[in-house]
């Protein structure tokens, strides 16, 4: 073999290899993240911890109940404003590619998506919190529920825009009216798209802690009343972890811990549902 | 019954400034198969979506002119009420993915909300089916998806799709140009059977095609009707130049 062709193999091997290490290096971090905080943390969840509220300072135990409690209420409270809403305007924007309507609020939606989420959650201060006179969870699930809004739209937008156009055509070859061509083959077709969305769109606003800390503010007691303070597992970890406190870090760490297996959680579930849902083109 | 089904009056079509369809005057006879032939660019395509009103859902779409449907102007009734005396096949097999076989035969009423008793639904999936010769080849796996099937089993499963909903007109838009030939043949067969029931209308580029299934056959060039005959005289003794340039293969 001649000296040029050694060399190039030479430099392909070493391309490869750079790529792979590359590749690697961004799974280190993911890795250690997750040993760090379930080393930290999985010791501290038992079922006390899940059930229980807080203890005083001073006193050992307790457990973040209000948090498990209030976060799913949060959370869930943004994702029925936004889901509704992001869906309709995905299904809108990809049905009208081309229209202003269309080329305006995609650019709003790009936006809104880079709008740092301290600034949502100074918005949602002065929008509900202040002239309600206080803080409430409600006012932190809007707040997320705009942070939630343009994963939503893009999502269902993207999907749905790969489906063919001949989907649409047999539809309305059959004489179905647009509501029904939309509802009963289009987003049925783009399920699994739409619904990964919304999953990821969740995992990502559960952790979400900037938003809340002057909507939904924190709460050491148990409340499931959306116009009341609410504590939320972000705010607890934000809380505690600045504690001076032994035992508030170890309630922070085990707190760390749940919202990231939630995360993980989440995040499986949409792979499979992915691939449960897909419809065979 | 009047002989003439459907009936186009100075039809034109345009998309955005682009004329496509120039005036456009034909009168179809009922039970008739009529082929539609011409150089791809045409317009026969665009005409034939102009007949159920499919041509203006595309973005910028716009129509002239009027196409009578049993003497009623189709561009005065409402589309979907048109698409659902006009059913349309395409050229390439577009069964419901999310649906099985025997819903997508019934699509038209299921996914349009309309309630039929069960044994109904049944007669109507069995009689679609066989009209198009599949249902000896499906009857076993009616609960599967629709995309199971082949290529030409697809487009059959379209055409009973269409045939299910009764309709006075069935439109074809190149119905067998992604289909092997043999599943090409057997679509040909169908419409032999189908005419007795149905007019149909069939776009093609395939002039062995228009001879071998049509008794009438136009021919677009441009944009323009140039000829509208039977179809035995279109092949054997074209009256315009330019259809005689055509058949003998001197620009396709």
């Amino acid at each position: 073999m001649s000296v040029a062709i050694k060399y190039r193999i030479g430099k392909s091997t070493a391309f490869k290899t750079l790529v792979i290490v590359l590749s690697l290096a961004c799974v280190v971090p993911l890795l250690f993240i997750l040993v760090y905080i379930l080393q930290a943390g999985i010791t501290k969840i038992n079922w006390n911890f899940l059930t229980n509220l807080p203890k005083p300072v001073g006193e050992s135990g307790g457990g973040i109940a209000n948090a498990l409690v209030g976060t799913m209420i949060i959370v869930g409270t943004a994702s029925i404003i936004a889901i509704p809403f992001g869906i309709l305007c995905g299904i809108y924007l990809s049905e009208n590619k081309n229209s202003k309507l269309a080329y305006w609020s995609r650019l709003c939606i790009d936006i809104l998506q880079g709008i740092p989420s301290i600034v949502i959650g100074i918005v949602a201060y002065f929008w509900l919190v202040k002239p309600l006179n206080s803080f409430s969870s409600l006012s932190g699930s809007m707040a997320l529920a705009i942070m939630m809004l343009p994963i939503v739209v893009r999502s269902t937008e993207e999907t749905l825009l790969l489906l063919p156009d001949s989907l649409r055509e047999a539809a309305y070859a059959l004489g179905m009216p647009f509501h029904r061509v939309i509802l009963k083959v289009i987003v049925p077709c783009g399920i699994s798209g739409i619904m990964s969305g919304v999953m990821l769109s969740v995992a990502r606003i559960t952790g979400e802690t900037a938003p809340l800390l002057f909507t939904a503010f924190g709460n050491p007691y148990l409340t499931t009343d959306i116009t009341k303070p609410m504590q939320s597992l972000p705010l607890l970890i934000f809380n505690y972890a600045t504690s001076p406190y032994n035992d508030w870090h170890d309630l922070a760490w085990g707190a760390s811990c749940i919202l990231l297996i939630w995360v993980l959680l989440l995040n499986i579930f949409t792979k499979l549902i992915t691939r449960k849902w897909k419809v065979q083109l | 019954m009047e002989s003439t089904i459907v009936k186009s009056v100075n039809y034109n079509a345009y998309f955005g400034d682009n004329h496509v369809v120039k005036d456009v005057n034909i009168e179809i006879p009922r039970n008739t198969t009529i082929a539609v032939m011409g150089p791809s660019g045409c317009g026969k395509t665009t005409f034939l979506r102009g007949i159920n009103r499919m041509h203006e859902l595309i973005p910028g779409a716009t129509a002239k002119g009027q196409i009578l449907l049993n003497g009623e102007d189709v561009m005065e009734m409402h589309p979907i009420f048109v698409r659902l005396k006009i059913g349309m096949v395409f050229q390439r097999p577009n069964p419901f993915p999310n649906l099985s076989i025997y819903d997508n035969v019934i699509a038209g009423y299921k996914l349009n909300g309309i309630k039929l008793p069960k044994a109904e639904r049944d007669n109507i999936v069995q009689h679609s089916l066989t009209r198009v010769a599949l249902w000896n080849e499906v009857k076993d796996s009616l609960t599967k998806k629709g995309s199971f099937l082949s290529g030409g089993q697809q487009q059959r499963l379209c055409i009973a799709r269409a045939v299910a909903m009764e309709p006075e007109v069935l439109l074809f838009d190149e119905p067998t140009s992604a289909l092997d030939p043999i599943s090409t043949s057997t679509v040909e067969e169908l419409f032999h059977e189908l005419k007795k029931n149905y007019t149909l209308i069939i776009v093609t580029h395939n002039m062995q095609q228009a001879a071998r299934v049509s008794d009438r056959t136009a021919f677009f060039y441009m944009g323009e009707l140039v000829e509208f005959d039977d179809t035995k005289t279109m092949f054997t003794n074209p009256k315009d130049i330019r259809t005689q340039n055509y058949i003998t293969g001197r620009f396709s």
